[in-house]
């Protein structure tokens, strides 16, 4: 696979190590069915938030569904081939006297770095956020373009 | 599939046996949190990709049916190279009780995010009962 993942890293931090490796062992066997069970269009991933990446020769664009975080909720950065994205999402606050009947939307922090098959121009990444939806432009640095090579006859 | 707890893949909704859908595009039922408040039972819905335009909220005896229609937005002329999550509608269904006053069901969109506000109905509401020293 061409682009390669790092970790989630989760605000959960569990000071006990060994109880950590051991769900850790867990959720690898469980990413290893959910890799057999799943169909073949959606790679199985514990990675979140989830990207789908779109590219041409010129650009590539990271899209990601995040309904309901602000702006302020979300960092972008990009280094080199990397591009990292940290979303934050506060839980719904609920008052004394009101309780859940069903509580299945995420938050807290998540980071997801991805990493692209070519430099991006950081000083030309464009980001847009419409309902709920975030689109990342991502040129490719001038550099890195194809050239088509003209041969010559002698 | 395995149950992670963490995990908030969109998952396809159920379809119901002996009915089909006549668009050709994959249904996710909607995450969701329900909260009972005093005075109403609020329902928060992540529904990325669908405005107040395309959100159809239909209440039909006693079941409520959140559908949303994305029309998905393709980059143009890039291809798609790497996909970890589907692009689809969304619905999913609740049962009401008679305790939820239908008239006064509010529904707002913003950022991908439905809020239902269902208000109960007056006989329902809780009532503090005051109560006197007896003299």
């Amino acid at each position: 696979m061409l682009w390669t993942d790092f970790g989630r890293l989760g605000q959960r931090r569990n000071p006990f190590r060994e109880v950590v490796d051991v769900q850790e062992q867990v959720r690898t066997m469980q990413r290893e069915l959910n890799r057999m069970l799943s169909g073949v269009t959606l790679p199985s991933t514990s990675e979140f938030p989830t990207v789908n990446l779109w590219v041409d020769d010129e650009n590539a664009v990271a899209t990601a569904e995040l309904a309901g975080v602000s702006a302020e909720g979300i960092d972008i950065s990009v280094v080199g081939k990397t591009l990292t994205l940290k979303v934050v999402r506060q839980p719904l606050e609920v008052k004394e006297g009101e309780s859940f009947h069903r509580r299945e939307r995420w938050h807290g922090q998540y980071t997801r770095t991805v990493e692209l098959p070519f430099n991006i121009d950081s000083e030309k990444v464009e980001a847009r956020f419409a309902k709920g939806v975030l689109y990342i432009t991502l040129p490719r640095t001038a550099a890195d373009k194809p050239r088509k090579i003209a041969i010559k006859s002698t | 599939m395995v149950d992670d707890v963490k995990e908030y893949q969109k998952k396809e909704a159920e379809v119901v046996e002996g009915v089909e859908r006549t668009r050709a595009r994959k249904v996710y039922a909607p995450l969701v949190d329900i909260v009972e408040r005093s005075g109403d039972i609020l329902v928060i819905a992540d529904i990325p990709g669908v405005d107040e335009k395309t959100l159809d909220i239909t209440l039909e005896k006693n079941v409520l049916t959140i559908s949303g229609y994305v029309e998905p937005e393709v980059p143009e002329k890039l291809k798609l190279a790497y996909a970890e999550y589907g692009i689809g509608d969304y619905q999913r269904s609740f049962t009401l009780s008679d305790e939820v006053d239908r008239n006064g069901i509010e529904a707002t969109v913003k950022d991908g995010v439905l809020r239902l506000v269902l208000p109960k109905a007056e006989a329902l509401k809780t009532r503090k009962i005051e109560v006197k020293a007896a003299a």
